[in-house]
């Protein structure tokens, strides 16, 4: 058992997200992280799937996958050399004064951006793989965290398209 | 200048539909009104269960596309068990459903059902009109979708106000071309190749046929092979048929209700050549002891299936027939040892005829004189539960198509109406339903619908005063505590006559030859209701779960 990518090129429709999503729940296997959005083909959509399992229930995912009709192509990254992006916004208590400026070094150690200041609070942006925006959640956990929403893993492939 | 619900019907005559089975509704209206004066017979049912139902007996029995109708929310839910049925049997079907209309999809409006959300696990495909100039490419693509590669059903919801707008501009229909779905038709050359040197070299060969076969059209080269090579075949309840149980190679049924032959057969083979098969836990029992021994060689044309239940040495996508041409091709007549098909020919022997106990009526009888009296081409169709196991094991299959049952799904009221969509495909052939007096109870009402289109419908109940099948795994797996399986005597002939179907009841032994003759010569529909044994038990049985050659109820076993 572990983490697998799909990359799943659709069709840019109503209902398809609805389509992969309850394949995955019928056939009882678990969506790690799910992010979709257009992509560089018009009419078309590129999600990124991580999924768990063994290699037969990755397999049988993809052919079912394959089986949905708007599903146009499936391709298991988890092997090649990619380049794969979280985008986390974390709220954090930050009063004025010792604890902000805490909270702001430890983003400036993440590389994550300030991007709003208020009376109690602020927001960050970090981006990253899954494992920098864990350790910098945990980080910050001691400060308190009051909002905190992540996107799903985005992935590409390194070099030419089609992993050339 | 046309309408939706004209664009439509269009649409289904252009795709060669002649009949429909359906039901009217607020929703369907405007197609409703088209079709009063279409050139399209459409089959009034009773109940939209039956429209599906029948529309799939339709297709199982013409090999075309069966096309039901029905409204919207509780006509489309109502389609939702015969819809289910198609897909586990790969059935091609179309359905089409009303809405209602697009500015109050999501209101929670009158009859309103979110049927494409419904259908999507039980469906090949579906769709959701918004634009009414759509409607003819979308029938198009669903008989494309339905009828092609793994066949199966594809629901098409059309929103009221889809239907009576009127289009201007109504845009050609091209040919369905998909960029997300196209089925891979010819085997792998190499893999074709793997095949033929399995083949060459196995010593105690297998072929282990289902659904696929017969939905390919793949019979003749499944006998071409078995008998170039020597190879028996055993058929999965779905593939029966594709090979005539009366052939020497032939081992019947394999599975949980199988033959002594096909399922020791499978267990001691060293090649199994699975062949629009998948692997059904009711076909193999405890997996790991299925076929322990064998290279297995799967050709489907559904590459899902392909290592989904049990791991394959030689995976061969594509279209049954056409790959099993390939195969045989290449390869010389082969004459085997003369260990593997004595052996397996012994194991016919000794597994000939019937268990079970002696006195009174028994259903392997019923079911043999009707063997007796019926054509090659008759088609017989089943319910489900003892009364299809008895006719699978007891009835000789001799072509394809012959046989309709639901197998997948198991579902009980489907062959009723199933029949009759099969009497409306083939007209000039007997049709003969084989129930249950539970099953019948299920889509009774159907009666009205063979009496208004006189189809000579033949049906046989195996009536034991109990849910059967049930009732045998409660006094095999349960104590005997037979919790809510008995029925009440029921006046079935009464009730065919209240509908105006012939009928007649049989109590002895002797009566049933005579009953049979008369039910089969008879004008229109008829009506058979047989008092069969009450405790009369589907043998030989591999327990749910158990390795398939541990077989109780056997014969000398």
């Amino acid at each position: 058992m572990r983490p697998h990518t799909l990359h799943v090129l659709v069709e840019n429709r109503a209902g398809v997200l609805s389509r992969v999503a309850g394949l995955f729940s019928r056939r009882g296997f678990n969506i790690e992280s799910l992010a979709v959005g257009t992509c560089e083909e018009p009419g078309m959509s590129r999600m990124t799937i991580v999924v768990l399992g063994d290699d037969a229930r990755i397999e049988q995912v993809k052919k079912q996958l394959n089986k949905l009709i708007d599903v146009i192509k499936v391709s298991d990254i988890t092997e090649q050399s990619t380049v794969d992006r979280e985008l986390a916004l974390i709220k954090v208590a930050a009063e004025p004064g010792e604890g902000r400026a805490e909270v702001m070094q430890v983003a400036g150690i993440f590389r994550a951006q300030i991007i709003d200041v208020g009376p109690k609070s602020v927001i960050l942006l970090v981006a990253g793989d899954s494992e920098k925006i864990d350790a910098l959640e945990r980080l910050l956990r001691q400060y308190g965290i009051k909002e905190f929403v992540r996107t799903g893993k985005i992935a590409l492939m390194r070099g030419m398209k089609g992993g050339r | 200048m046309k309408t939706g619900a004209r664009l439509l019907v269009e649409g289904l005559q252009r795709e060669g539909v002649e009949t429909i089975f359906g039901y009217p509704g607020g929703a369907v209206l405007p197609i409703y009104d088209e079709l009063y004066d279409a050139p399209l017979r459409h089959v009034l049912v009773r109940h939209e269960q039956a429209a599906a139902h029948a529309a799939d007996g339709y297709a199982r029995a013409s090999g075309k596309t069966g096309v039901c109708l029905a409204t919207s929310g509780p006509g489309a839910c109502n389609l939702v068990t015969g819809i289910a049925t198609a897909y586990m049997d790969s059935v091609p079907l179309v359905a089409v459903t009303g809405q209602v209309p697009t500015t109050m999809l999501g209101n929670d409006a009158f009859q309103e059902s979110d049927i494409t959300g419904i259908t999507f696990p039980i469906t090949k495909h579906n769709y959701l009109v918004k634009e009414a100039a759509e409607i003819g490419q979308v029938v198009r693509d669903a008989f494309f979708i339905a009828g092609t590669g793994r066949q199966g059903p594809v629901l098409i919801d059309l929103p009221k106000d889809v239907m009576t707008t009127q289009v201007e501009h109504v845009p050609e229909v091209r040919e369905a071309r998909l960029r997300g779905y196209q089925p891979t038709y010819e085997g792998h050359p190499r893999q074709v190749e793997r095949a033929v040197a399995l083949i060459r070299e196995a010593e105690r060969p297998l072929l282990y046929i289902g659904g696929g076969v017969v939905a390919s059209g793949a019979a003749v080269e499944v006998l071409a092979l078995a008998e170039l090579t020597a190879v028996p075949v055993a058929s999965t309840l779905m593939g029966l048929g594709a090979v005539p149980c009366d052939h020497p190679l032939s081992l019947g049924m394999i599975g949980m209700h199988g033959t002594e032959a096909a399922n020791f057969a499978v267990t001691e083979c060293d090649l199994l050549i699975a062949v629009g098969v998948r692997f059904d836990d009711r076909v193999t029992g405890r997996v790991e002891a299925f076929a322990p021994n064998a290279a297995v060689i799967h050709i489907d044309i559904d590459p899902a299936e392909i290592g989904k239940n049990k791991p394959v040495d030689v995976p061969i996508v594509g279209d049954a027939k056409l790959v099993l041409r390939a195969i045989t091709a290449k390869l010389a007549r082969q004459e085997r040892g003369d260990g593997w098909l004595s052996r397996v020919r012994r194991w016919q022997e000794e597994g000939a005829g019937a268990a079970g106990t002696a006195d009174g009526l028994s259903p392997a009888a019923v079911i043999r004189q009707m063997n007796a009296l019926l054509d090659e081409n008759a088609i017989v169709v089943s319910e489900v539960g003892q009364n299809q196991m008895w006719t699978a094991q007891h009835y000789c299959f001799r072509r394809p198509r012959t046989w309709i049952t639901s197998g997948g799904l198991g579902t009980m009221g489907y062959g009723f109406p199933a029949s009759m969509g099969a009497q409306f495909a083939c007209p000039d052939e007997t049709v003969a339903l084989v129930a249950g007096d539970g099953s019948f109870q299920m889509n009774i009402q159907e009666l009205g619908t063979v009496v208004e289109y006189d189809l000579p419908v033949k049906v046989v109940i195996l009536n034991n005063l109990y849910l059967g099948m049930v009732r045998q795994w409660q006094e095999l797996f349960y104590d005997r505590r037979y919790s809510y399986t008995e029925l009440r005597p029921v006046d079935f002939v009464g009730i065919a006559k209240a509908y105006g179907v012939e009928g007649m009841r049989v109590e002895n032994p002797d009566e049933v030859g005579p009953a049979l003759e008369a039910a089969f010569d008879a004008e229109g529909a008829f009506v058979l209701d047989v008092r069969i044994e009450r405790e009369a038990n589907v043998f030989p049985m591999v327990p749910a779960g158990a390795a398939i050659n541990e077989m109780i109820g056997r014969r000398g076993g």
